[in-house]
C-alpha cells in the first residue's frame, strides 16, 4: 500500500485529444461492468445530506408470482430493497428481504448456492456487517444472474438489472423530491445507461419480448429516457425529479401487480 | 432421417445450455492481479464491484469498456494483465470523448486511474498496452 500511495501521479486530461464517437460507439457494454449496482446509486447520494433510508421502505411484497419475466423484475427490484435497508443499517429488514429474494429465486429454479448466500446474509445481519452486507448483495445479484445463464434463462438477466435500476430509482428520486438537493439531484442524469438497458430488452427473446409486461415497462422506458437526458451540468429541477419519480413509480406498479400474471 | 434429426437437436441443446464465455487461465490471473490492486484502494474506503471485464489487449488497439457513473461518488478503475504484456494504461473519457483528468497508478502489468465525476452518465475506461505483446487483462472498478 505505501509502495501504491507513492506511485500515484496526476495524469494529464488532454493529451490525447478527444475520442471519435465511431470508436466510442464500439466500446465494449455488458451488464457486469456497464450497469451500475443500486449500492454505487445509494452512496452517491449519501454524501450530501442524512437520507431517511427507512422511510423508503415499501411494504411486503407477494412472492408467490408465477411468470418468469415479472419474477426477475422483482428480483432486481428486492437486492434494491436489500442495499436500502443496508444503508439504513436495519438487521431485521436486512435479513427479510434476503429470505424473500430466496424464495423468489427459487421460484425460478436458480442455483442451490443461493441458499449459502441467504444464510451469509442472515449472519451478517446479526453481526451488523455492513460492508460485507452490501459486497454479499452485490454476490447475490451475480450468483443469480449466472444461474439464469447456465440454465439457459440469458434473457431474464437483463430483466433482474433493469428491476433493481428501476427500484432503485424510484427510492432516490422520492427522497430527493422530499429532500430537494442540487448535488444529489444529478445522480438521476443516465440517458446511456436507459438506452443500454432498451437494447438489451430488444435483443431477447421475441416471446419474452412480447409478454404484456415487459412491452409494457420496455415502452415506458422510452419515455423515462427523455425524462434522465438532462443537459450535462445542470441537475434537474425538483419539478424534473418529480417528473422521474411518477414515472419509474407508475413502471414499478406495474412489475409489481399481481394481476400481471399469466 | 430421424437420427439425423436427434442428432442436430442434440446440438442445439448442447450450445444452448453453453453459459457465456468462460475464462482462459491468463484472464484468471489478469483479474487476480486487478483485484490485488484494487484491494489497495479498499483500505481508503473503496468498495469494490462485483463485476470485471476480461479481454485482450493489443498495441495501438486500446480496448474500450462503457461504465455509468454518478456524481457524488469516486472511482478508481483497476487494471491487470499477463505476460507478455510488460506494461498497460488505464485512461478515462466523457461521452463526449475527452480525455478526464485523473490520478493514476502505474507499475508494469497493474495500473489504475482514479477520479470523481462532476456530472453523472457514460464514461469510457480505456486500456492500453504500452509495452509487450499482444495479451489478456482485466478491469475492476471500485468506489466510494
Amino acid at each position: 500500500m505505501i509502495g501504491l500511495v507513492g506511485g500515484i501521479f496526476a495524469a494529464a486530461g488532454a493529451e490525447t485529444g478527444r475520442l471519435p464517437a465511431d470508436q466510442l460507439a464500439k466500446a465494449v457494454r455488458t451488464d457486469s461492468i456497464s450497469i451500475p449496482t443500486p449500492g454505487e446509486l445509494f452512496a452517491a447520494i449519501e454524501k450530501p445530506g442524512k437520507t431517511d433510508w427507512s422511510g423508503q421502505y415499501r411494504g411486503p411484497m407477494p412472492i408467490t408470482y408465477r411468470n418468469r419475466a415479472q419474477i426477475a423484475l422483482n428480483l432486481g427490484g428486492l437486492i434494491a430493497d436489500g442495499f436500502i435497508a443496508v444503508e439504513a443499517k436495519d438487521s431485521q429488514q436486512v435479513k427479510n428481504i434476503g429470505s424473500d429474494i430466496i424464495k423468489l429465486a427459487k421460484a425460478l429454479g436458480v442455483s442451490e448456492n443461493l441458499l449459502k448466500r441467504g444464510n451469509s446474509i442472515n449472519e451478517f445481519a446479526e453481526n451488523n456487517e455492513w460492508d460485507t452486507l452490501q459486497e454479499e448483495l452485490e454476490a447475490t445479484q451475480n450468483e443469480v444472474k449466472s444461474s439464469m445463464q447456465s440454465h439457459s434463462d440469458q434473457d431474464l438477466v437483463i430483466l433482474v438489472s433493469l428491476g433493481g435500476w428501476i427500484r432503485g430509482t424510484q427510492v432516490v428520486s422520492g427522497a430527493i423530491a422530499q429532500n430537494y438537493d442540487e448535488r444529489s439531484a444529478k445522480v438521476l442524469r443516465q440517458p446511456a445507461l436507459v438506452k443500454f438497458m432498451q437494447t438489451k430488452i430488444d435483443e431477447i427473446s421475441p416471446e419474452l419480448r412480447g409478454e404484456p409486461l415487459v412491452k409494457d415497462v420496455s415502452e415506458e422506458l422510452n419515455g423515462i429516457e427523455k425524462l434522465v437526458s438532462f443537459p450535462a451540468g445542470k441537475a434537474p429541477t425538483v419539478d424534473e425529479v418529480r417528473k422521474v419519480k411518477d414515472a419509474v413509480s407508475k413502471v414499478m406498479e406495474k412489475i409489481e401487480n399481481k394481476a400481471v400474471a399469466r | 432421417m430421424k437420427r439425423r434429426l436427434l442428432i442436430f437437436l442434440s446440438i442445439f441443446v448442447l450450445v444452448a445450455r453453453i453459459p457465456a464465455r468462460a475464462e482462459t487461465d491468463a484472464e484468471v490471473e489478469a483479474r487476480k492481479t486487478a483485484l490485488d490492486l484494487a484491494g489497495a484502494f479498499s483500505n481508503e474506503g473503496f468498495k469494490i464491484r462485483d463485476g470485471h471485464w476480461c479481454g485482450t489487449v493489443k498495441r495501438n488497439d486500446p480496448t474500450l469498456i462503457a461504465v455509468n457513473l454518478y456524481a457524488g461518488n469516486q472511482y478508481w478503475f483497476s487494471a491487470g494483465a499477463t505476460e507478455p504484456v510488460k506494461k498497460i494504461a488505464v485512461s478515462v473519457y466523457d461521452e463526449t470523448g475527452k480525455q478526464v483528468t485523473t490520478e493514476g497508478y502505474n507499475s508494469g502489468e497493474k495500473a489504475a486511474a482514479g477520479f470523481s465525476p462532476t456530472n453523472s452518465g457514460q464514461y469510457f475506461v480505456s486500456i492500453d498496452l504500452v509495452e509487450g505483446e499482444t495479451g489478456s487483462f482485466c478491469l475492476v472498478y471500485s468506489y466510494k
